[in-house]
């Protein structure tokens, strides 16, 4: 049980890792929201498992049991609330009108969207 | 497993001081509300981590609830905020 916890962790560190490496490195704000989006929920969610595992590994009492499934609902709420918080920027960034990635002296990208596109 | 837990949870410290660049000295509001939003949730992991070191995670888990509740309401409210159009 605790190597199959001290695997979960890791995991959760390396995708926290990968995150950090997105925040830093890319361009402008939307390839931003796709490092953070992503593997910020699934790092949080990694974590929130093994640290439940290695609780459940000091004996399966009703304290324990009740903890562990406490941590798992943290971990469900998560998922759900993330990717909403990522969704809302993502519009509200989206709605201010931030330009997309300037290369060249243009956008990469059709800017702004053709009418019937957006929404 | 003591030092697999502080090795960690100094680990994400280092993780958070990176990811407060994003949130000091990004070029508009919205990486600053990703760079903060990107540090509560690695500080959540670590408060977990902090209460396996203390060994009192029945008190912690309920700590780090509230963190979730209050990381995610902020964010909602700061992109709620700045959504109208020439905000930033």
């Amino acid at each position: 049980m605790k190597i199959v916890a001290s695997f979960c962790i890791i995991a959760g560190i390396f995708f926290f890792f990968t995150g950090v490496i997105g925040i830093l490195r890319f361009p402008d704000f939307f390839s931003r929201m796709h490092a953070t989006g992503k593997g910020d929920t699934l790092g949080t969610v990694l974590v929130l498992t093994g640290v439940a595992l290695y609780n459940l590994d000091g004996g399966c009492t009703v304290a324990n049991v009740l903890v562990s499934i406490k941590l798992m609902l943290i971990g469900v709420f998560w998922v759900i609330a993330n990717p909403t918080a990522t969704h809302a920027l993502l519009r509200a960034a989206f709605d201010s009108g931030l330009m997309p990635w300037i290369k060249h002296g243009e956008p990469v990208i059709d800017w702004p969207p053709r009418p019937g596109e957006e929404e | 497993m003591e030092h697999f837990f502080l090795a960690i949870s100094l680990f994400m410290g280092l993780l958070i001081l990176l990811s407060l660049y994003r949130g000091i000295f990004g070029p508009t509001v919205f990486d600053r509300i990703i760079g903060m939003g990107f540090v509560g949730s690695k500080a959540l992991s670590m408060l977990l981590l902090i209460g396996v070191l203390y060994h009192r995670i029945d008190m912690f888990v309920d700590i780090a609830l509230a963190y979730s509740l209050l990381v995610f309401i902020s964010t909602l409210v700061f992109s709620k905020h700045f959504q109208k159009r020439g905000a930033i």
